[in-house]
């Protein structure tokens, strides 16, 4: 549409304007129109036609035309294109023609003999003002131009406003989910390429994992790995390249031994610990310098295997403020030193202390009688209702699972372990069972700035089918998960996980086998979504309970404390 | 540095002593290149730089003189020599080298040619923190008539119970039929633990171990243990579930010295908090049914990877030495018939046969499905056919080789007709002599 609107503004350009320059411009508009799929009217095609019958005209009498007139012209081709741009396509073309513009003048100029010698010189300064002018015209123009172009073949599926080319500043997507952009991957295995660890050769890069299997088209701008071609086929074994702790951890993520977001943290910072105490500082560097860049192969790496999540991405920020942080006259030892007590005491304050105050509040929440729904396996939810049976209170729980991780079972063997009555059910039994229901615990993945939840999948369903059921719904997170980013559906930013989980054999078939010979099945398997706050009642971390608009004045709060 | 190979390459052969008699077992020609070379070129592939090889003196001399015996490797090798006479097994071995250990290793049998991807091996290594890796692989049948065996009588080998948990990763069970006087027992607590297993009878082990660098360690200690595979890794599998090694007793006070053996192999495999923290909060489990956490809260964990498709040999009897020649030029690129080797015209040479550098292949011969090793010397119409020639031969005219052996330096004298035999190292084959020992 909007090139449509181009194209009449550009008439209306045109129109007002006849001039052989024109000529070129328009051509390249119906081109780009053309090639874009939309047909000419009659109009267009007849301007078309006009067109070229100028262009014929003009070429003929360019020879004749005195510098004067094609000064003049000029000129007036500059404030055209001074004039507001409705568009970025009509403001790229003119930008080509501004820029010969001066180039057939001075032809003109030299074979012609010039008719007033004496009012040459002050006629070549307006000139050289005017060509100036019109090259700075065309230079922002092609700019803009540019920066109006790649929003467009960007993400797919996301609808990208017009209104781009009103901005000068065009925000960029992340890279994780433009998987289907071949210019993003390039620039991906390009950087990493880059992010070798300091002093190696050049024949030792990170590698970069490949895509498996068909997606569906919806997420097709996001990674889907295997889990049976792991990254470390690509590395040499006794790894140099990354520190052994890293690929160890970069394994337990791919194969899913160490899931669910604390886990994956704690994890995570228990590595950092190993890769600072093996660290030694380069000659002729600093320490907190060296490290950081140390650091960004491993994380780089950590992504591949398994797309990073919110609470290790604070975790990440966190430390490599802490390694900037370092003077530079600290000795190494002191500096390392320094650097594992601060991964002990976050560890300590953001995750385990947090569980303990957290577990407190939601003790107030639980009262004798009830009857409480919790969904999969987060680690926190468990911890709060084991410490709810320590105090003694009298609940039961309901555990609701879905396939393919079937993660509630792990939940409802750590519950009946304690002691706690459960009974479990699949996620398509949720409306039947939530009339029993007087609570929903849910865990969390992160807490968006705009106050959506971003948890397992299947979250959204339940939150939304207990506010149909008026049962309160309570989500506990630490503070340390709450993230700046801001989504409101599950499509632009998710994590796609190996589709092959989904394949089930049972009494001996299994029907999903050659899934990949079929040419127009796909499939799924998500692993996040997100639950608008209108479902959520109260979210409890250890700042207190908060409402989930509350979220963005948490973040606000932690970035001035630090 | 996360893990150091050690080559094992100071066994005997026992059981081919008509090859090892004179050549020792890791220099023997496999397609014209050392036995050795193989898991060096394997562990090159991989990635590592370093690796220690335990050898004899006789072996090292070989190597740094004779080149064409030089494996021909890149990677850094660090010799070790151990005595040849001592009944050293590999256990000890690695006893030997306990001070230049210093992290995780992975033990390579210098007999092993496989194509094995190893990262799947060294993966269930470090995803599950486990004290031991380890390699097999289905059985071969070896089909082919192996020269100088009257008859096709062979000696029944004893067989290996393996016993693997549902997912096919986790070791339960190792025993050799040997020691089982009086029929299989399996421990109660095994089966309470893992109540599916499967045992299986017809694999092959690879002699390729990932070992904690808390086992060596622990071998300095307990200096009974002499042979990896016959004694330790029987010991490792059955320490998972051994009772002592889940109780939660931190210190114990007994002078038993198997117990405090035990401590020391359990508190160096026992994780640190951290890692245990992040197990306690990760939502996976590698069993379900029963209400323990993950493994079952043991610490220590033995690991095999079972290949099904690929080349894996040990090359430790006279059948699997023939089955190596014959599958060896997959693993490597160079061409089958070596630059230099002269060859005339107006032979046949098969597409599947090796002929080594600086060989003669004189007119009118035949050579089919057979390796010629380095600067060996085949005359006119011999018609050479699933035999194996190594170096320095000399095969006079009209000499006929068929399903035969004939080790380094021998002279196969005129029109001699071989069919099935072993011709031993510098021997004389009279001419006009035919044997066949086919039928005994």
């Amino acid at each position: 549409m909007c090139n449509s609107c181009a194209f009449y503004h550009f008439a209306a350009v045109f129109v007002s304007f006849n001039h052989l320059l024109h000529g070129f411009e328009k051509t390249g508009g119906i081109e780009r129109a053309k090639s874009e799929g939309k047909e000419l009217t009659k109009e267009e095609k007849q301007r078309l036609r006009k067109e070229k019958k100028q262009q014929k005209k003009n070429k003929e009498k360019k020879d004749d035309r005195a510098s004067q007139e094609s000064g003049r012209e000029k000129q007036g081709v500059s404030s055209a294109a001074s004039a507001p741009q409705p568009s970025a396509q009509s403001a790229a073309q003119k930008a080509p023609s501004a820029v010969p513009a001066p180039v057939p003048v001075p032809a003109s100029e030299a074979p012609a003999p010039a008719p007033a010698p004496a009012d040459k010189p002050a006629k070549s300064k307006a000139e050289l003002k005017a060509e100036r002018r019109a090259r700075q015209e065309a230079e922002r123009a092609s700019k803009q131009g540019k920066k109006g172009d790649p929003g467009q073949p960007g993400a797919a599926g996301k609808p990208k406003a017009p209104a781009s080319e009103l901005q000068p500043v065009v925000k960029r997507l992340p890279e994780h989910i433009q998987v289907d952009n071949p210019d993003v991957l390039k620039k991906l295995a390009k950087k990493l390429e880059r992010q070798q660890t300091p002093g190696q050769n050049s024949a030792k890069k990170i590698p970069l994992r490949l895509d498996y299997g068909y997606k569906v088209s919806l997420f097709s701008h996001l990674h889907q790995y295997s889990r049976k071609a792991p990254l470390t086929q690509q590395l040499s074994i006794p790894s140099t390249v990354i520190h052994p702790a890293i690929v160890r951890l970069g394994l337990q993520y791919s194969q899913g031994i160490v899931a669910g977001s604390n886990a994956r943290s704690v994890a995570l910072l228990h590595a950092f610990r190993q890769v600072i105490r093996d660290y030694t500082t380069p000659p002729n560097e600093e320490l907190s310098r060296d490290l950081v860049n140390r650091l960004k192969p491993y994380i780089s790496f950590l992504n591949q295997c398994r797309p990073l999540s919110a609470s290790m991405g604070n975790a990440i920020k966190y430390i490599k403020k802490e390694i900037s942080n370092i003077p530079s006259q600290c000795k190494e030892e002191e500096a390392k030193s320094k650097l594992l007590h601060c991964i002990e005491w976050y560890i300590k304050e953001k995750i385990i202390l947090a569980a303990k105050a957290i577990a407190e509040s939601s003790i107030e929440k639980i009262s004798d009688g009830d009857v409480i729904l919790i969904y999969g396996c987060s680690s926190l939810v468990n911890h709060i209702l084991c410490e709810a049976f320590e105090k003694s209170r009298k609940f039961r729980v309901i555990v609701v699972d879905s396939r393919p991780r079937l993660e509630g079972r792990e939940a409802l063997r750590r519950l009946v372990q304690r002691g706690i009555s459960c009974t479990y059910v699949l996620i398509s039994a949720v409306s039947y069972i939530l009339p029993e229901v007087s609570k929903v615990f849910l865990g969390a993945h992160a807490l968006l700035a705009n106050g959506y939840v971003m948890s397992r999948v299947g979250t959204s369903q339940i939150a939304l089918v207990a506010k149909a059921f008026n049962v309160p719904v309570l989500v506990c997170c630490e503070t340390y998960k709450f993230c700046e980013r801001v989504q409101t559906d599950s499509f632009v930013s998710n994590e796609l996980d190996d589709p092959d989980d989904l394949i089930v054999t049972r009494k001996g078939r299994t029907q999903l086998e050659n899934w990949q010979q079929e040419p127009s099945l796909g499939l799924l398997n998500l692993v996040y979504d997100v639950t608008p706050p209108d479902f959520v009642d109260l979210v409890i971390t250890e700042l207190g309970m908060i409402p989930c608009t509350s979220v963005p004045v948490v973040l606000r709060v932690k970035n001035v404390d630090q | 540095m996360e893990l150091q190979a050690v080559l094992m390459a100071a066994g005997g052969g026992s059981r081919m002593t008509d090859l090892t008699y004179s050549t020792p077992k890791p220099m023997l020609p496999v397609g014209n290149k050392p036995l050795m070379w193989y898991p060096l070129n394997l562990l090159e592939r991989v990635g590592f730089e370093e690796v220690i090889v335990i050898t004899t003196k006789e072996v090292q001399k070989m190597m740094s003189t004779d080149p064409k015996m030089k494996p021909d490797v890149k990677m850094k090798m660090e010799v070790v020599c151990v005595p040849e006479d001592g009944d050293m097994g590999t256990a000890d071995a690695l006893r030997h080298i306990q001070q230049k250990i210093k992290t995780d290793i992975l033990v390579v049998s210098c007999d092993l040619i496989t194509d094995v991807a190893l990262h799947e091996v060294v993966d269930l290594f470090r995803a599950h923190n486990a004290t031991l890796a380890m390699l097999m692989s289905k059985a071969y049948e070896f089909t082919e008539t192996v020269p100088g065996q009257k008859g096709k009588k062979r000696t029944a080998e004893q067989r290996d119970f393996v016993g693997v948990d549902q997912s096919g990763k986790r070791l339960l069970f190792m025993a050799n039929e040997a020691d089982l006087e009086d029929g299989l027992s399996v421990r109660k607590s095994i089966i309470r633990k893992h109540p599916r297993m499967h045992i299986k009878t017809g694999l092959v082990d690879a002699h390729l171990y990932c070992l904690k660098k808390a086992v060596v360690d622990f071998l300095t200690e307990n200096k009974s243990i002499s042979s990896i595979r016959g004694e330790l890794v029987p010991y490792l599998v059955r320490k998972q579930f051994s009772n002592a090694v889940n109780s939660q007793k931190v210190k114990d006070d007994s002078e038993d010295q198997t117990q405090k053996n035990n401590e020391k192999l359990l508190i160096s495999s026992r994780d640190e908090s951290l890692l245990q923290l992040a197990q306690e909060r990760s939502c996976w489990n590698d069993h379900r049914g029963d209400m323990c956490e993950a493994y079952h809260g043991g610490k220590l964990r033995c690991y095999v990877h079972i290949m099904d498709q690929g080349l894996c040999y040990r090359v430790n009897t006279l059948a699997a030495y023939i089955e190596a020649n014959r599958q060896a030029p997959k693993l490597f690129d160079e061409p089958p018939v070596h630059s230099s080797a002269a060859i005339s015209e107006r032979c046949q040479v098969g597409s599947d046969s090796i002929i080594g550098a600086q060989c003669q292949i004189a007119d009118k011969t035949s050579i089919k499905r057979s390796t010629i090793g380095v600067s060996s010397t085949v005359k006119e119409r011999v018609k050479v056919t699933n035999s194996i020639v190594m170096h320095g031969v000399t095969i006079e005219e009209g000499c006929n080789i068929q399903g035969s052996v004939i080790c380094s330096n021998a002279i196969i004298g005129r029109g001699a007709d071989l069919k099935y035999c072993l011709v031993g190292n510098g021997q004389r084959i009279e001419p006009e002599v035919s044997r066949d020992q086919r039928m005994g």
